[in-house]
């Protein structure tokens, strides 16, 4: 292509252009003898042009079928991970451990074991499992839990100390740890421990479920046969009790379930709330701070050198990448605010996204404030507003919607951003749900590079199930904003 | 009330005149007997105070730039005076293994190979994989959106690209390892490893090809209708119109379109960090070997930042070196994105 | 008629300018306490801008610059120290396109007495239902005042902007080409009520307008303003707008002074 051509060259205006153009060759033989082979191979060559063409036309759209693809091949890969056969084997299965609570707990021989869920026994139950099958662990399901002293002080320290904050019985409180006996430690996890963090417990513990191997959705489709030996392959082998089950790896225990190392029951919980938290102080900081930004340069600002490095500057901060945000993220929030941030905290982690996005937030936010029309605010002058009045009560209400639609922009930038998290240090291994500001905090992103990361096709599959969520979650962000910018535009313009 | 109204209204004759003042003209009224005074400006102290507020939140930005400046020089700084780290070792060395580093004995660049260069090296392949993929691609796309669409299909087409754009990028990093390695690793005759940069590189070009196709559409579709109709004027076909008339004089958006894209590629960190491997990439036996690992500037801060790195060490330090070359390259490459772009702009309006 | 000090507005060479053009040169005009005075004269001639400069809000216009005198109630409006939002509460304003809130019709009246801090919602309810009772408007929209007042019609959106105007009880109201955007019916309900803030409600009004039959039907008095060109170098041409004829209606229109109100009255040009 040559590039000597911009602009100017292919000019209208040049009568001698016109002539070298095309049909040429109808000039050159004006006579009609010899003209019409000339015209014929004229016809020709204009057909073959056409169709070139055409044929580059087919390319350009195949571009975009390219990118299609990509979407579908994307989709494919992700479901096809997240759903298939995977051949489980349990210790103990849980139709035994129901059957124990039923006959040797509540004294019932007549109800149908298998027609009961493990997750609707009571805590005291739950507990009573855990000693039936677990007795020698019992204190380190209390130490893990419930002890508020160091590990090494846990068996030391009398129980006044060591579970401060727990119920037990008076008389224990001077005595330690190893001076109750089987019954009482039952007694203490039954009456402490939260009854779902209990069922995970007898989960992991009791029931111990392990995955052996995992097809993907298309190999169980289409493979069935050599899954089923591989099955039996299992039980004739090292695994008895194998048994194969179509697994959707989303399901509701990976929603409510804490992260794990073992793969059958690890879940998600911890990141959902931490992205959560973070969600909510990133918005909460970025929010009023791009709006002001806004208001500032769209209505405040006049035309001088600082309003312009302020836009300049923020043009390029948009094209500043993630990671480096990290570094600063790391370095400012992390490292010298320490003292008020404590470290790697869900605060820092929502500053720094909050930064990000803070271009966004402003440019999508003046974006508003420009389409609001003049003539609101002379009305409002008019009527002897100042002009923060005239902002507060006028501009601002009808630029709303613009804003809050760029705003949930922003958070699905920011709820997806891993990199500069993972800068600020994530937590790799979180179970304990984040409390507030302060707590260290994991989030969906990083859970999904984690589990990515790892070679084993189980953690993969988790990886794929948690995108699933984080898509969903990204999707009906985008529905909020579509939807709250029609509700508004229909309650402010019949 | 009605005695104060009385009262005042000689003083201020001409205004309210017969009319019935209303609770509003009442309380403006007793104010009113000294209008000179009324109408004094005041110093309106909230409006003042929240002027100066937005003001500061507009310099929060600036606070945010200065702030990357700063963080990233100093600690760059330190590293290559208290590490005694030289620079031209740093841009020259074609091994990367600070990790060897012991904090007992001093730095030296025999021992503890500190060069930036393979990790460049693996951020400019990437990269540059990906615009391989994104140009073609991207500009086909928008030829054909600008150019060929007709309206209805542009509308279904386009929220496509928007949702590609909208993916986060670790999802696309969990494609490249588990979708895009694997079908290179089919290919038969193709010695593929676990982590390359061919696999993040596909990829990453399908992350830009939004990004080049919406410009590089504003681009054509900013190209005036005269030229165009000029061009078919002359006898040309539409195809033959847009190489020849449109492109070229779409050029410089395009090329804009293109810098962005590339600087975007530069500054991606999640699909190399998940795909292209932790180990730094071997500059002499593989060089230009697209199918082994090789780590990239961005990849390396992510793996090194996440695990439990001693924020007093020269590993720690090392990134803010790197953090630097990689800000000043993608802010240089996104200036030069905008003057292409502006000087485009100014050639039609 | 007009007595010692009865004057609502006093312009004394009042000029214009956007940046370094000229748009209005030297305007002197008395406008008459509880009259309706109307601006009119061709496009282009400074209207809009003499009556903006009434209650500054040129002022909102970054590149206007304002000379001479206004003097309202022996004080000079664009004397030093003077308020320009001050002067916005008792100077109110109607444009061209009505231009309601978008919020309810209730909020769009009560908009201006809550700026003056008027929490009370009984109070604004009275309010509310004066100015709407003052514009005409509050049979039609009593039913619902909770409705979007960019839910009505052109012509009862600018009675809604007016009665929003009143509601601040301004000493005076000017109107920029209030009816130009309505049609036939909602003109004639504009000019009533015009007339009847006027006459029963005691506010002075000035008006801008280009219909002519307009401004003989509902004014007292009219200014007419034209345009005056100068060329410049290169070809250039320089146009400000100058006040020609300032006189009571009916005399402006059956004997103006000037030839060029005669000929512009007779339609030929403008
Ligand atoms: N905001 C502005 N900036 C610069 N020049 C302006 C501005 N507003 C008006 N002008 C100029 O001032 C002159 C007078 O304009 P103005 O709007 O007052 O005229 P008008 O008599 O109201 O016209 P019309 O009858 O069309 O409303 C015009 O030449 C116009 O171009
Ligand atoms: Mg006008």
């Amino acid at each position: 292509m040559n590039t000597d051509n911009t602009q100017n060259t292919p000019n209208p205006e040049n009568p001698e252009q016109a002539e070298d153009g095309a049909p040429r060759v109808e000039n050159v033989n004006p006579t009609g003898g010899v003209a019409l082979p000339d015209l014929e191979s004229f016809r020709k060559r204009l057909v073959n042009r056409q169709r070139r063409g055409s044929i580059w036309a087919r390319f350009m759209s195949l571009s975009l079928v390219v990118a299609i693809v990509a979407l579908l091949a994307l989709a494919y890969n992700i479901v096809d991970a997240a759903f298939g056969y995977v051949l489980t084997e349990n210790v103990i299965e849980p139709t035994e451990v129901v059957e124990f609570v039923l006959t040797d707990v509540r004294n019932d021989t007549t109800t149908d074991p298998a027609t009961v869920d493990l997750a609707t026994l009571g805590a005291s139950e739950l507990a009573a499992v855990l000693r039936e099958y677990q007795e020698p662990r019992l204190r380190v399901y209390i130490r893990d839990f419930l002890s508020v002293v160091p590990d090494d002080e846990f068996t030391q320290a009398p129980i006044r100390e060591s579970l401060a904050g727990s119920s037990f019985r008076g008389q224990f409180a001077d005595l330690t740890i190893n001076d109750l006996d089987a019954a009482e430690w039952t007694l203490i996890l039954g009456n402490n421990i939260p009854q779902d963090r209990l069922v995970g417990l007898v989960r992991t513990e009791v029931i111990g479920e392990r995955i052996l191997e995992t097809w993907s959705l298309t190999e169980s489709v289409t493979g069935f046969a050599e899954i089923d030996e591989a099955r039996v392959a299992a039980v004739e082998g090292q695994n008895p009790n194998a048994r194969l089950e179509f697994r959707s790896w989303l399901n509701i225990n990976f929603l409510i379930s804490p992260m794990s190392t073992n793969p059958a029951i690890a879940g998600i919980r911890t990141a959902l709330l931490g992205t959560l938290w973070v969600m909510i102080i990133t918005v909460g900081f970025s929010f009023p701070l791009g709006v002001g930004a806004a208001l500032y340069l769209q209505e405040y600002a006049d035309d001088n050198w600082l309003t312009r490095v302020i836009s300049t500057n923020i043009r390029n901060l948009a094209g500043v990448p993630s990671i480096i945000y990290g570094l600063l993220g790391l370095s400012v929030f992390v490292i010298a605010l320490e003292g008020i941030t404590t470290g790697r905290s869900i605060l820092s982690a929502s500053l720094t996204l909050g930064l990000l996005i803070l271009p966004v937030m402003i440019v999508n936010s003046q974006e508003a404030l420009r389409a609001v029309p003049p003539s609101v605010r002379e009305g409002s002058y008019g009527l002897g507003a100042t002009r923060w009045q005239t902002i507060w009560r006028s501009v601002l209400p009808a630029a709303m919607p613009g804003i809050l639609t760029g705003t949930i922009l922003g958070m699905s930038r920011a709820i997806g951003e891993t990199a500069p998290l993972l800068a600020l240090g994530a937590s790799t291994f979180l179970v304990v749900d984040p409390s507030g500001p302060f707590s260290r905090f994991t989030v969906l992103p990083i859970q999904i590079y984690q589990w990515t990361s790892r070679p084993s096709d189980q953690w993969r599959s988790l990886a794929s199930a948690a995108i699933i969520v984080l898509i969903i979650l990204l999707l009906s962000l985008n529905a909020a904003a579509i939807y709250m910018r029609q509700r508004f535009r229909r309650k402010l313009q019949p | 009330m009605e005695s104060e109204y009385g009262a005042e209204n000689e003083q201020s004759p001409p205004a309210a005149v017969g009319r019935q003042p209303g609770p509003v003209a009442a309380i403006r009224m007793r104010r009113d007997a000294d209008l000179a005074a009324a109408l004094r400006k005041r110093p309106r102290v909230g409006e003042m105070i929240i002027r100066y507020v937005l003001l500061f939140c507009g310099l929060v930005s600036i606070f945010t730039t200065v702030g990357i400046v700063i963080v990233n020089t100093t600690t760059a700084i330190e590293f290559f005076t208290v590490d005694e780290v030289s620079p031209i070792d740093f841009f020259t060395n074609t091994v990367w293994r600070p990790a060897a580093y012991n904090p007992d004995a001093t730095y030296n660049p025999g021992l503890i190979p500190i060069g930036v260069l393979p990790l460049l090296y693996a951020t400019l392949f990437t990269s540059f994989i990906a615009l391989i993929v994104a140009v073609p691609l991207g500009l086909g796309s928008a030829i054909y959106l600008a150019e060929y669409a007709p309206e209805r299909v542009r509308n279904t087409l386009k929220p496509i690209l928007e949702i590609l754009a909208g993916i986060p990028t670790v999802v696309l990093g969990y494609f490249a390892l588990t979708f895009m390695t694997p079908l290179l690793q089919a290919i038969p005759g193709l010695n593929v490893q676990i982590f390359n940069m061919a696999a993040p590189g596909l990829v990453m070009g399908v992350m830009i090809i939004p990004t080049i196709s919406s410009m590089s559409e504003d681009a054509i579709s900013s190209v005036p209708r005269e030229l165009r109709e000029a061009s078919y004027g002359l006898g040309a076909t539409r195809f033959e119109s847009i190489t020849k008339v449109v492109l070229p004089a779409a050029l410089s958006g395009l090329v804009a379109a293109f810098i962005l894209g590339l600087a975007r590629a530069v500054g991606e960190t999640m699909i190399v960090a998940l795909a292209a491997g932790s180990a730094p990439a071997d500059l002499l036996n593989n060089f230009l070997n697209p199918f082994v690992a090789g780590e990239t500037m961005t990849g390396h801060i992510a793996r090194i930042t996440g695990g439990d790195l001693p924020y007093d060490s020269i590993q720690y330090r090392s990134l803010f070196a790197i953090g630097l070359t990689l800000f000043v390259s993608t802010l240089a490459l996104n200036l030069i994105s905008q003057w292409v772009s502006r000087r485009f702009r100014e050639a039609y309006e | 008629m007009t007595q010692n000090g009865a004057y609502a507005i006093e312009l004394k060479d009042v000029s214009v300018y956007y940046g370094d053009n000229l748009a209005v040169d030297k305007v002197n005009l008395k406008i008459q306490n509880q009259k309706i005075t109307a601006f009119i004269g061709p496009s282009g001639c400074g209207k809009s801008t003499v009556l903006r400069a009434l209650n500054r809000m040129n002022d909102l216009i970054s590149s206007a610059r304002v000379e001479g005198e206004v003097i309202f109630r022996e004080q000079n409006l664009y004397g030093p120290n003077i308020d320009p939002v001050e002067v916005r509460r008792r100077i109110g304003m109607v444009f061209q396109k009505p231009n309601p809130f978008p919020k309810s019709i209730f909020d769009n009246v009560a908009y201006g007495p809550r700026l003056l801090g008027i929490r009370n919602r009984h109070d604004l309810s009275d309010i509310v239902e004066s100015s709407l009772k003052g514009a005409y408007l509050w049979d039609e929209v009593r039913q619902d005042l909770k409705k979007s007042g960019l839910a009505l019609s052109g012509g009862q959106q600018q009675r809604l902007c007016i009665a929003r105007t009143i509601a601040v009880e301004p000493e005076i109201i000017l109107m920029d080409e209030p009816a130009s955007a309505l049609d036939p019916i909602s003109t004639q309900a504009i000019e009533e009520l015009m007339k009847d803030l006027v006459q029963n409600q005691k506010f002075t009004i000035i008006i801008v307008t280009h219909n002519m039959q307009q401004a003989q039907r509902v004014s007292d008095y009219t200014a007419f303003y034209s345009i005056r060109k100068a060329e410049e170098t290169e070809g250039k041409e320089r146009r400000w707008g100058v006040l020609v004829e300032f006189e009571p209606t009916r005399q402006l229109f059956e004997s103006p002074k000037s030839e060029e109100t005669e000929r512009y009255i007779g339609g030929e040009f403008g």
